[in-house]
């Protein structure tokens, strides 16, 4: 019998299996599909302080092992994340969720935390600096850390749920980024967002993306993720939600084993819609086979 | 949506570029409008591919695609009993409870398979369907003998027309369309083409679009477009938009 439960900040998971915001909407159209409360939590369509329509079309660009994506953030607002989508996860979802967000300003960020630390349904914020796709805003936070200090105090003094800083791997030094959140008050570090990438067709010879760039996700970036969360625990040795191509329970194990306490799945539930259920039930066979009893006593083992 | 194991029964060409390819697996009652699509796990390609549906049994898929990149390219290549995992009964289809008695449908090239399957449901319903079928060019002609064969005795027609005027009616579907009477219209095809339907359509009618999508089942915002009836997801709330909510 194995142990699959971690505690992020007092937040108690009963696996470290997230779907990672952007990637799940607000959880229902999944819930179609599976009964979502096998997950740990799931971190919800990221959410700014007005309502976006987002990038033109085309947003989405298919790699090797992964896709370039430029959604710039289209969501309905937080006003109506609250009054509408929030009531249709209740319905589904049974534990606490993990609010995304982000914002153009510091006031955006703290006006949006302040709305969703109300809400008992959400347990944790990952407040969003690293967004590629959205200018004045977004990942400039992330890329500075002074700036990336600014945003975490802000958001602190105006809620009392655990704080995640989700950062940019569009850095020279994430460590640098990561301890300023820490110094600032961040409760953990959530990491790595896309990295910046681009495609060009050959047919058209301009570029895939209507807004030219993008960021790329997918297992190719796997192997960054699990270098970042390791800089970052050596560094902070704060809790991590550790992410970035997981597609399967051995690659969970090997980003525990990095640092990370949970492990947000994003692109393997677009490809496949029940990655992350599949990631759950494969977590103890897996555990087992590599001699693992208790998943909280692995965090970081491999330092 | 369900999630299975698709086996190929043929997959052959019908020009030289459009394919027919025939599917067998469970289902499981999925499909529940035409017009809705398939997506496809290619090995080796990262994201699946949409596919319109062209027509379909209990147990039987039929997907007719062009060769556009490499993933359509590979899937031409595809021999008869391999298996591919699929997502069937995506997307928001054709309404036909709105097409009145005497409906037109109206396909573009590779935009012409989903309004087979509607054609089949319209004639089941007991409505005369007109259909106008568009190409470039004589060599490009595909399903126009289907739809024949779908047609005859129902008091329904097949039009074809040609660009270059190589086979059918010289011209554009609008040339056609406009000198037609009809209850409701169905249209799939290029942008282009929908922007000529628009302005001679004379009365209501559905549109179905086509945008690159992450997902195809509404989680990513990848295929979002704006409407009058505010943002909406091509492969979810799509591809089949009503043409009032539209905004050219």
């Amino acid at each position: 019998m194995v142990n699959t439960k971690v505690t992020l900040s007092g937040l108690e998971l009963d696996n470290p299996v997230i779907p990672a915001s952007g990637t799940f909407g607000f959880g229902y159209e999944f819930a179609e599909l599976y009964d979502i409360n096998c997950l740990g939590s799931i971190a919800l369509k990221g959410t700014t302080r007005e309502p976006r329509f987002g990038n033109p079309t085309p947003r989405i660009a298919e790699c090797t092992e992964g896709l370039i994506n430029s959604v710039g953030l289209q969501n309905p607002g937080v006003d109506k994340v609250i009054s509408e989508e929030l009531p249709k996860l209740a319905k589904v979802f049974h534990k606490p969720a993990v609010a995304n967000i982000s914002g153009f300003s510091v006031e955006d960020y703290v006006v949006t935390c302040e709305k969703l630390d109300k809400e008992d349904q959400i347990g944790l914020l990952e407040v969003n600096i690293s967004c590629p796709n959205v200018h004045n805003g977004g990942m400039s936070f992330g890329t500075d850390p002074d700036s990336a200090a600014e945003v975490t105090r802000a958001v602190k003094a105006v809620t009392t749920k655990p704080v995640y800083m989700k950062l940019s791997p569009n850095v020279t030094d994430i460590a640098e980024i990561a301890c300023a959140c820490k110094e600032a008050g961040a409760d953990g570090i959530s990491l790595i967002n896309t990295l910046m990438g681009m495609r060009i067709s050959l047919t058209t010879k301009r570029p895939v993306i209507a807004n030219k760039m993008g960021g790329f996700s997918g297992p190719a970036i796997f192997p960054v993720a699990v270098r970042m969360v390791w800089q970052v625990y050596e560094a902070t040795g704060l809790p991590i939600i550790g992410m970035g191509g997981v597609q399967s329970a051995e690659d969970v194990l090997e980003l525990m084993l990095a640092g990370a306490t949970a492990v947000e799945v994003g692109a393997a539930n677009l490809v496949d819609p029940l990655a992350s259920k599949r990631i759950v039930e494969d977590l103890p066979a897996a555990m087992e086979r590599y001699g693992f009893t208790s998943l909280t006593d692995m965090i970081g083992g491999a330092h | 949506m369900i999630q299975n194991t698709f086996t190929v029964c043929s997959n052959r060409a019908l020009t030289d570029s459009v394919y027919r390819m025939v599917l067998e697996g469970p289902l499981e009652g999925a499909i529940t409008a035409p017009g809705q699509f398939v997506n496809l796990k290619l090995p080796g390609y990262y994201l699946r591919r949409p596919i319109s549906v062209c027509d379909w049994t209990d147990d039987t898929l039929t997907l007719i695609y062009k060769v556009v990149g490499h993933g359509t390219e590979a899937m031409a290549a595809t021999p008869v009993g391999e298996s591919f995992d699929l997502l069937a009964g995506l997307g928001n289809g054709f309404d036909p409870s709105l097409s009145g008695d005497t409906p037109l449908l109206v396909g573009g090239g590779v935009g012409i398979p989903p309004l087979y399957g509607l054609c089949k449901a319209l004639l089941a319903g007991g409505k005369t369907p007109s259909v106008i079928l568009g190409f470039n060019t004589a060599e490009e002609i595909f399903l126009q003998e289907d739809f024949e064969t779908l047609l005859e005795g129902t008091g329904g027609s097949v039009c074809v027309t040609t660009v270059d005027g190589s086979a059918g009616t010289k011209g554009f579907v609008t040339g056609v369309m406009k000198d037609l009477d009809y209850s409701f219209f169905y249209t799939c095809g290029p942008m282009p083409m929908f922007r000529a339907i628009e302005s001679v359509a004379a009365t209501s009618g559905q549109y179905s679009f086509e945008e690159r999508m992450g997902c195809g089942f509404g989680a990513c915002m990848g295929c979002s477009i704006q409407t009058k009836n505010g943002n909406k997801r091509v492969c979810k709330d799509g591809p089949v938009l009503m043409r009032e909510e539209i905004i050219w």
